[in-house]
Order: structure tokens, then sequence, then C-alpha cells
């Protein structure tokens, strides 16, 4: 990359070379991670650090009544066991509401349970003890006397309404809506054809591989509650502990050391983990709590269960004209707390059709409680879901027309000329690359070389086939979303840069480091932006005592909106930096630049003054400073943007698989990805990212389910029933790029880090279809599952669905 | 400690240097060298022996330290990646994860660095497809993998030259 | 997910070990190689009062020829017998076999006797055990028993070993140099347990199948050879298709396979039909070479 970022900062020169910003650069913290010096939750604790464990309710839905807690708290080690009334008087209820979904349904929600169980897994009493194996041995000692309720499991018990998730409630519906153009049955009703679908997705979970977890310590004296968790947003989380332990908000501090991985499923209110800061009150003795693989794999937020009843009208000459959706959700007991279970599935509602002109759009859904865990904000929330949707009705209505399915992709998709564009379904469109993406793609995957090794593949006998997703991805969420509805969710970020002795850059970001690697990309961002090396810029996250308010980690925000704010940031150090140097060297500020670590003559590049000789000036010896001159050294710039609610990206995603009709597994054979975020900050990080997000596709489309039976009990609850992918049945995944930098920022980032696990599952799902079509047989369903793909081929009968 | 808990005087070398020490006999190797001897590079990602996060080696061979009781490494040699890292086993595997970012929230990378080394001692030239089989007992949940399957793959050719 | 209490004994001898065994039985667990037994213990499905560690008792690992016979000892580790010159030379099919178990990290430390005494349905070694026809050898404080493999496994996690016995080893008769062997399986992933497995060994005689053996894994509650289909297959010619796939289509009055929920019995069923075509493929392809 050479162009520059443009500034609307109007400070000092515009550069015309980025030396940082575009190059492909390791991390510098990942020495430390190799090195195993990684600082992770649970590696560390305070002298006298207790242990949590919590009781979990067995069953689905069920009252009940702890009949003794003495024997378990009697138990050598235990220090306290604690129940709903314990922590009654230190952590309120809540409720999930929010003002872009009016009427919802959720019932109130506690820290543990009081008297009435709503899923499998919710924690229904504490122990706190000298150590975890204490803790659980205690757990066993709890009496408890259940009596069972019948549970909703399947989205068609939760419809039925024959049981309730809530017994006070009418039925199970959580929320419903519905919305559509004037104009859509006209458009149907005169289109040359519709092809539709009913789709089915199965729940699946983020499985980060640090589970989840929290260690609190409370100190009385200053009334100060001091929490290290594993969380994406610790500024969203220090509000709502703060309210649920009834706290001023400079009473509570969440820092975040390094999180292993997070993928929306750490950035949720937990029961367990406001029960942990509720007993750290309590006892007034630091408490950890770590989630082991079994409570992660139950209570972490689930994903994806949706039911998807679809059609596409097209015309005569091969034009999308509109969608038709239904969407039914499966939300669990309650919608997650705050930022609402329902997101997604209006996330999928937007997300339809994306990457096409349409006239039409009708959107039903209904969200459905459930007595089973909570859903929420799993990465590229909702879009996989409309992705594949959309592009199996394309590649549905390409086979009627006896088309080829990029030919039918490239007439419909939205060309550069038609944008900005609003689209029926609500979605603004702008500075999207389709066509060039798609031709890319072309190219990448060497198209013709592929379709001959299929066709004499099929030839030799063999199920081969090539799938495409074309794809939308709306990242960096504005206020508009969250904040407009009344949910207390930062999108704006702030960085705060200071120079330091030595001339180097040290940064507080509200952004979120969970191994995306935005502490490098803000580095590299700062780096440029002020006109030194990265190795020079420190930029530190995640403790709410020293990074201002923001956002964290969601929505693929990093680059794109504390990407900007960093830039600005930067800018104006660098501005404070020429004229203080103008000053001392009786030369005009734009006659200066900053070149690696000094300050030079724009025209000549003659040497002026290293921002260390500066540093030591300013910083040590300011009497020294001429009259006037007083140089401001540590600068700030909140970032928020406004004109745009969301920046959408788009790309395209090609898999190849074969079936072997043996077994009815899928092997992928090759996976392409051709995808424009803007302008890309560091293309190794990024490549790997968007790597890292076809996998948790490829998951998605073959491997990964949270599955229940009819009574609500969790069937997936350790990772040899929930299956992830492994190094050993993945393919080798070839990334291309086309760069539309945002022309509303300085730096012209967008996000990136969703964008692989939008478009997999879709194109995985397409490949199947195509390599299943030959033989008159299709799937619907994700996970694709091998007993699937022999039903649909007729090797096996039908039985039981499983 | 607790009064009831059944504990056993145990005597190893860990990274090299000997270690005595009272471990309840239900401890977990991972747990032992986490908690007691504050070796947290080997991370606890599952306890039930599926995703290799909790690698050590014990007596020269990478094992499931969540499926090893701490006892059981009486009079072993224990090595983590903290020792690997100092003796410079693992230097040229670093290296390589480090320059080819083979790694985001770093919670799998120590016990894919030890099963990595493991592969390289004994197969010093391994295809794409064998490093991909080595390292099929360990989930990264951030990468796609591939940066990690180079990263081996240019180590066992630096290893090499 | 930490295990509850036990009492922790750690035997330096086999007959202090059997002595153990004697005393507490049923609440003893034996702790071998511990890949299955522990996750048990942290998941606290298994809570014995008492764990048994084996890992010290000299000479429970040992891999030789005895005579003729190839012993295996109880607490061999996978990657041992894996790599074993001995095991490749008299046995070649439990190499074949362990390439299928797991992962490295699991297979150092993992045991072939434990593996056994588990008794998992998918496990690989309880099906080429079978298979080979081995002696499972369990010791008490009162003797020794020779155990047939065909006899020692009784269903899902149960054999016929007795709460005071301890598995000390396996012993295989050796089979003709003519003997072909072939292990084949269907793991969803990489190294996971099988969906469905097949180990065959046969007399091959100028491209017919003489005597042989027939054995999944994964498929039925515990492995067993199939008569039915070994009879089958004597004197049919590895080149004839239509005999193969006749034997397949007989594994259905054969084999009562494991119902599930994700994987039925009918899909079982095929995976075993189609691996024993894959086995004359395979059988095939190496008499071409």
């Amino acid at each position: 990359m050479t162009s520059a970022p443009e500034t609307t900062a109007p400070i000092g020169m515009i550069r015309t070379d980025t030396p940082a910003i575009g190059r492909s650069m390791p991390r510098a913290e990942t020495r430390r991670l190799l090195a195993g010096r990684g600082r992770y939750v649970d590696d560390g604790a305070p002298r006298g650090c207790l242990h949590a464990a919590f009781l979990r309710s067995p069953f689905a839905h069920a009252r009940f009544t702890i009949a003794d807690t003495s024997t378990a708290a009697g138990l050598s080690g235990v220090v306290a066991v604690l129940t709903a009334a314990d922590l009654a008087p230190v952590c309120r209820p809540w409720q999930c509401r929010s003002g872009a979904f009016p009427g919802l349904v959720s019932p109130v929600q506690r820290a543990l349970a009081d008297g009435r169980v709503a899923f499998q897994g919710e924690p229904v009493a504490m122990v706190v003890a000298e150590s975890r194996a204490r803790a659980e041995d205690a757990l066993d000692l709890i009496a408890v006397d259940w009596e069972e309720l019948p549970a909703v499991a399947s989205l068609a018990a939760a419809l039925s309404a024959e049981a309730l998730t809530h017994p006070e409630l009418a039925d199970n519906v959580a929320w419903r809506t519905e919305f559509g153009s004037a104009d859509f049955d006209a458009v149907f009703a005169g289109a040359d054809f519709v092809v539709e679908e009913r789709f089915a997705f199965e729940r699946k979970t983020g499985v980060s591989l640090e589970p989840r977890g929290v260690l609190a310590e409370f100190d009385p004296a200053e009334g100060l509650l001091d929490v290290r968790i594993s969380h994406q947003m610790p500024h969203q989380l220090q509000l709502h502990i703060a309210e649920q332990l009834d706290l001023p908000i400079g009473r509570v501090r969440v820092a975040c050391g390094d999180v292993g991985g997070g993928f929306g499923i750490k950035m949720h209110v937990y029961p367990d983990e406001l029960a942990t800061c509720a007993a750290a009150k309590l006892l007034g003795r630091p408490v950890k709590f770590v989630a082991d693989r079994i409570e992660a794999l139950a209570t972490d937020i689930h994903a994806r269960e949706h039911q998807v009843d679809a059609r596409m009208a097209v015309d005569g000459e091969g034009r999308i004209l509109g969608f038709d959706i239904h969407d039914v959700q499966g939300l669990g007991a309650y919608s997650v707390f705050p930022r609402s279970s329902t997101t997604e599935a209006m996330s999928v509602l937007r997300a339809m059709g994306g990457p096409y002109r349409f006239e039409a759009y009708r959107a039903r859904l209904e969200c459905l409680l459930q007595n089973k865990s909570l859903t929420g904000q799993y990465r590229s929330v909702g879009h996989p879901i409309a992705c594949a949707v959309t592009e199996r009705l394309v590649d549905l209505a390409a086979a009627r027309r006896g088309e080829d399915p990029l030919a039918f992709r490239r007439r419909n998709l939205l060309p550069v000329e038609a944008m900005p564009w609003t689209n029926p379904a609500g979605g603004r469109m702008f500075e999207l690359s389709h066509h060039a993406c798609l031709d890319a793609m072309i190219g990448l995957v060497d198209l013709d070389a592929k379709r001959e090794e299929v066709r004499a593949g099929r030839a030799a006998g063999r199920l081969l086939g090539l799938g495409f997703a074309s794809f939308v991805e709306f990242t960096a969420t504005g206020s508009q979303a969250y904040g407009a509805a009344g949910v207390k969710v930062a999108a704006g970020d702030t960085v705060v840069a200071s120079l330091e002795p030595s001339g180097s850059v040290r940064a507080q970001a509200s952004a979120s480091e969970i191994g995306q690697g935005v502490r490098q990309a803000l580095a590299q961002v700062l780096a440029d932006g002020v006109g030194l090396d990265p190795s020079n810029v420190r930029v530190e996250t995640g403790d709410t005592r020293t990074a201002p308010h923001g956002g964290g980690a969601w929505a693929s925000r990093g680059a794109a909106i504390a990407g900007e704010a960093a830039w600005r940031a930067g800018r104006r150090l660098r501005g404070e930096i020429l004229a203080a140097v103008a000053a001392l060297v009786q030369a005009k500020p734009a006659d200066l630049d900053i070149r690696a670590g000094e300050v030079v003559e724009v025209a000549t590049g003659t040497p002026r003054m290293t921002l260390a000789d500066l540093a030591d000036l300013v910083l040590f010896r300011s009497h020294e400073l001429p009259a006037g001159v007083r140089p401001q050294f540590t600068v700030a710039e909140q970032y928020h943007r406004d004109d745009d609610p969301f920046l959408p990206t788009n790309g395209i995603q090609a898999a190849m698989v074969e079936i072997d009709r043996a077994t009815g597994f899928v092997r992928l054979l090759g996976h392409w990805v051709v995808e424009d975020c803007g302008r890309i900050i560091n293309p190794l990080l990024v490549d790997e990212q968007i790597r890292g997000g076809v996998v948790q596709g490829i998951g998605e489309a073959l491997y990964e389910a949270c599955r229940y039976d009819a009574a609500g009990q969790f069937t997936s609850g350790t990772l040899a029933d929930y299956l992830v992918p492994m190094a050993g049945d993945l393919p080798e995944i070839a990334i291309g790029h086309v760069e539309t930098p945002y022309s509303g920022s300085s730096v012209g980032a967008k996000g990136a880090g969703e964008a692989g696990t939008c478009g997999a599952p879709a194109a995985i799902l397409n490949a199947v279809n195509d390599a299943l079509a030959p033989h008159g047989a299709s799937l619907a369903a994700l996970p694709i599952k091998p007993v699937s793909v022999l039903r649909a081929l007729g090797d096996l009968g039908a039985g039981e669905a499983p | 400690m607790t009064v009831d808990e059944e504990t056993l005087t145990i005597t190893c070398t860990v990274n090299g240097e000997a270690v005595r020490d009272v471990v309840p006999v239900r401890r977990s190797l991972v747990d032992w060298v986490r908690h007691d001897l504050g070796l947290t590079g080997s991370h606890v990602g599952c306890e039930h022996g599926v995703c290799g996060a909790c690698h050590v080696q014990v007596d020269g061979r990478v094992v499931r330290g969540c499926l090893m009781l701490a006892v059981q490494a009486d009079g072993a040699r224990v090595e983590t990646v903290e020792g690997a890292t100092r003796s410079g086993r693992v230097a040229v595997l670093q290296d390589c994860f480090f320059e080819r970012a083979a790694l985001q929230c770093g919670f799998c990378t120590p016990g894919i660095l030890l099963q990595a080394a493991e592969l390289l001692e004994h197969t010093p030239a391994p295809d794409r497809a064998e490093i991909r089989a080595a390292l099929s007992g360990n989930i990264c949940r951030c990468t796609g993998y591939q940066a990690i399957v180079e990263a081996v793959e240019e180590a066992a050719g630096r290893l090499r030259a | 997910m930490k295990p509850a209490r036990f009492r922790y004994l750690r035997p330096e001898t086999l007959e202090e070990a059997l002595a153990m065994l004697a005393e507490w039985g049923d609440d003893a667990a034996v702790l071998a190689g511990g890949q299955s037994l522990v996750p048990m213990l942290n998941l606290r499905m298994a809570q014995p009062a008492v764990l048994i560690d084996v890992n010290r008792i000299a000479g429970l690992d040992r891999i030789e020829i005895i005579g003729e016979r190839l012993h295996v000892g109880a607490r061999a580790r996978h990657a041992e017998v894996l790599r074993s010159a001995t095991v490749a030379r008299a046995a070649p099919l439990l190499a074949l076999a362990l390439g299928n178990v797991a992962h490295e990290a699991v297979r150092n430390r993992g045991t072939f006797g434990g593996s056994l005494a588990l008794a998992d349905p998918a496990a690989e070694i309880p099906a080429v055990t079978v298979c080979l026809d081995g002696a499972i050898l369990a010791r008490s404080s009162t003797g020794e028993r020779r155990i047939p493999a065909a006899s020692f496994f009784e269903g899902v996690y149960t054999t016929a070993l007795r709460p005071e016995e301890l598995l000390v080893g396996v012993d295989f008769a050796p089979l003709g140099p003519d003997f072909r062997f072939c292990f084949r399986e269907v793991s969803r992933r990489h190294g996971d347990f099988a969906l469905a497995a097949i180990a065959f060994a046969g007399r091959i005689e100028a491209g017919r199948v003489g005597e042989c053996r027939v054995v999944f894994a994964g498929v039925e509650e515990s492995p067993r050879r199939l008569a039915a289909v070994e009879a089958a297959l004597a004197g049919a010619a590895v080149s004839d298709e239509q005999a193969w796939r006749a034997a397949g289509d007989g594994l259905g009055a054969v084999l009562d396979p494991i119902e599930g929920a994700e994987y039925p019995a009918a899909y079982r069923l095929l995976l075993a039909r189609n691996l024993l075509l894959e086995t004359r493929r395979q059988l095939e392809e190496e008499a071409a070479r």
C-alpha cells in the first residue's frame, strides 16, 4: 500500500507515505505469549483467595427448595454456601429491556435462581471454599428438593405453547415483528418465478479456549470492588456491576489481562460472574470463579438457532425482485442482558439479500423463549444465516434458469454506481466492491481449472462440488443501534496518547485486546499519525482504572473506530510536536515533518530535532522553553461516527468439497475468500483473522451443534460431543483483498473480524448442494451431518431425524 | 490446607530444578505447576483431554497435563513451556510463530509449541499434512491453523539448515 | 471440574498391587495411563474410594516375544506399541490400528491394557485384540487367568475382569506369514473415536481368501469375530467384488449396531458394509503392488 489516509483533522501536513499502516508486522506482545508469560485471569490469585463453584440445575425447568446447606457449609475448607436469599441484599435482579424491541418479554433474572430454574445449568447455589476442588465437594452435599416442570426445548414445542418456558406467561413469544415494502405483494405476483426453501440452523457456541473467568476483591474500607475478568468490554461491565451491586461506578474497577478469545461470548452479564462479585462484597475476601469447560459449553451464550422459511422472486431477465422471509428464532430462557438476544434475529432480517439489488421485501419474525441456555451475539451475529439463506436461494434461482451461478450473481450484485443505496431490508449500502471481489475470486480460485477438476472427477464417479457466497457484513456499529434504544453500550472509542521520555509514545485506548491484535494495529496507526516507528509506540487497553470509557471489542470495530481515534490522537500529538519544534528552531510548522522519530525539514529532509531530545527538553527542562511554548504532550481524541450507523463490508467466498459416499462425510478440498474491509492496517493479522473466522464458519457448516433432547437436557456437554474443527480436517484457505477505504474516516478501515464467519457456511452449503445436485439431492440444514447427506442421496433410510 | 485432604510428598525436577512439594493427591499435574509452582504458561482449557492447552513434557514426552495427577510426576523430569523457553529448545519455533503471527489470543500456543517440538524431534522434515496430523489434538479457536502449520514448516526448515 | 477425594495407593510391586485389589475390589480403580479414567474422575462420573496407580510396577510395560507368542504388557504405552519393531514384525495389525488412536500426547500416556480394561465400544485396541485372538492375562493374588479376547468383552465398559484382578498383559499367537492385515476406520475428525472401524486378518492364497477374521469397532456394543462373514468370505477371490458385496449385505442379519440420536444403527451398519468393501479394495491394491 502506498497511498495515505487523508486526515480530516486540520493539524500539520498530510503524509504521502504510510510506513506502518498497511504493513505486515508481527505483534510485539506475542513474544510474551509464546514464552508462556501470558496473564489470563486464572494465572494469578491474591493471598487468601477463595474459589467459587456453582450448583447448577440438572433440569431444564423445575421448581426447587434448598432443603439443607449446613452439611456443605460444615465441610472443612468451605467458607460459605450462598443462595438467592443470601445474595439478594447485595445484588439486584436484572431484566433485559431495549427500546429497539418494544414489548420484549423477558422475565427478571437473578445471580442465583430463586425457587425456579428455567434452563439446565442455571446456577441455584454457590459454594465459596479454599479450593475449587473443595467447593465442588461441598456442592455434592447441598440438599435440594426438585419438582420438575414441563420444559420447552424445540422451536416446534415453543411455538405450540403446550408447555411454557415461564409459567406466568401466556405463551413462549419473547418478541415478534413484521415489516415489508408496500409493493411486496404486487412485486411477488409479477415475478417470473419464485424459489423457496425451509432452512434449519442448529445452535452453536463460541468455545473461547480460555473459558470465562473472574476474580473479584472488595475493599470495604474504600468501598472499592476490584474485578479481574476475561471480558471483551470492561467498561460496559463496570457499569452493570456498579448498577447491580449498588456501587458508584467510580468504586468499581474492571481490568482485563490477556483474554483467551471472545467471539461475542464474553460481552454479556452472566449470573455466575455477578454472583462472584456479590460474594466478594459479601465476604470481604477475594473470590475467583473460572468456568470449567462443562459450564462453558452449557452456559456461555449460544447462538444461531433459527428456522427460516424464505422465498425469492425473480423476473424474466433473471433479476432478483425481492425476498420474503419468516424467521423463527430460539432465544433461550431469557433475552440476554444487556444487548438482547433478539438482536441476532434482527441482524438476520437486515442482512437478507445484502449483496444484491432488489425491490421488495417482507420479513416476519418470532423470537421464542425456551428452557435452554441463553443466546446472544456470537461472531458475525445473524449474518451467516442471512447469507446462507440468500445464497442458497440465489443458487436455486440460477439452477432454475439453467444458468451459471456466478453469471446470475454478476447480474444481480449491487454495482458501484448504484451506491449509496438503502435496500428494502433497511441496509445502507455504500463503498462496496462486489464485482471487483467476484473477479478477484475467479482468479484466486483459478476457476476454470477447478471446474474442470469437478467435471473430470464427476465423470470418474466422485461427488465434487463448488459453491460460492457473496456477502455483506455490517461492522463497526454506531450508537444508532444500542444507544438509541436506551442500551448503555458505548459505540465510540477514545485514545489518549503521550510523548514519553526517550521520544516514544504511550497510549491508552478504550478498545479491547482479545487476541485480534488491536493493540498492534493501533500502534501502527499512531506511529504513522505521529511519525515514528511502531516499535516505539506502546498501546495499553483493558483496565477501566486507566483506559478511557469506550466500546471494547465487538462488531469488528477496533480498526474502524479505535483506529480512527488513534489516527486523530497521533495527528494531534504530531501537531503539538511540530508547533513546539517550529518555535524552537524558528521555522514554520508546515515546513517540518516527523519521520522515523525525528523532526526534519520537509523540503530537504535535514534533521532538526529528535523526538527524544524534544521530550527531554519539554519534560525535564521546560524552564528552557521560549515564552509561550507550552506544548501538550498528552492528547486525547474521542471518535464517534455520526453519519453511518454501520460500515458495510463485502466479499465473496468459494468452497470446493467432496462428499464421501461411503460415509456421508463432506471433505473440504479448498476454500477461498476475497473480501473488502477497507484500508488494511496489517495484512498479516487480517489474513489469519479471516482464516480463523472461516474455520468457525466451517464448524458451523459441518461440525458444531449445541444439542438438547426433548426434555431440554443438554447433550453437547463436552468437547468430545461438541466438535470444533481441528488442524487435521481443514483445507488450505486462500485470501485475497479488494480495498475500498471508508471515505468518512481518515484511516479508511472497516471491520475485518467477522467476514470469514459470515460467508463460509453459505459457500460450503452451496458446494455440498452442487455436489448433490447431479444426484437429485439437496440439503438446507446446518450443520450438514453425514447421516443427512446419505439420506438426501437415498443411501440411507429416513428413520428418525437425528 | 484443609485437614481432610490426602497429600503426598513428591520430589521431581521441573524445568531442570529439583522440586519437593506436598501435593493433594487429586491435584492434576497442570494445576500443580500452575497454581503451586507459578508456572502458568500451561493452560487449562477442557480438563478432559481434548484441547491440548495443558501440554507439558514428562520424561521427554508431551502429555496432557490435565490427565496426569501431580503425584504421578514423583521422580519424573517435567518441562513446561517456561523451561523449554529458557533452554532454547523451542526458540526457533517461537521465532517462526512470532514472525508468522501464528497465534492470536495465545491460550493454545504453549501446548502447540511443545507438540510441534516433539514432532520435529522425530520428523525433521514433515510435510504440511503431517504437521496438521501431529497438531490435530490441539484446539486453536482463533487462527485458521494455517499460520501455525506454516510456522512449524518454516521452523523445520531452519532447524535442518 | 475437579476429582472427588480418593485414597491414592501406589504399589511398587505386582504383589502389592494385587493385595490392594484383593482388599478394595470394586471400591478401587486402577490408574494406568489415565487417558480415560482421569477425565471421568475430573467430571466426577467416576468416584472410586481408592485409586491404585500401577505406573511404578516394573515389567508391566514389556513388549517381547515369549516362545512364539508376542507379549504386550498392560502398561505398554500406545506410542511404544506403535513404534515397536517387535510388534511390527509379530502383529502389524496392532500398529495399523494404533495409528488411529487419539493424538500423540494421548498415545504417549495411554496404555494398551487400559484400553482393553475400559472396553469402550468405539476403541480400536479391543477390536484388534479380538481379531488376533489375543489371550488376556488377568492376575489376582490367587493366580492368573488367561481370558480369550473372544470372551473378555461383555458389553459397554464391561469385561470379564473380576474386581480383584489386574490386567497384566496380552499374548498373541503368531499368524502365518501369508496373512494379510487391514485396519480401516471412519471417525468424524482426525483422532476421534471410531464411528466404525474394521480389523481384518486373512490368509490370502493365490488371490483367494483362506482362513480370515473380521471384527468391527464402534458398530456393536462389544467387538466380536463375525463367524458368518468370515465363512462367507472364505474361498472368495479378492477380486470378486460380488462375493464381498454379498458378505457385506449379509451384515444386516449379523450385526446389532449401536443406536444413537445422531448416528442411527442403520448408519453404522452402512459404514460397516462399506468398510468391508474398502478392505477388499485395499487387499486388491496391495496385491497389485
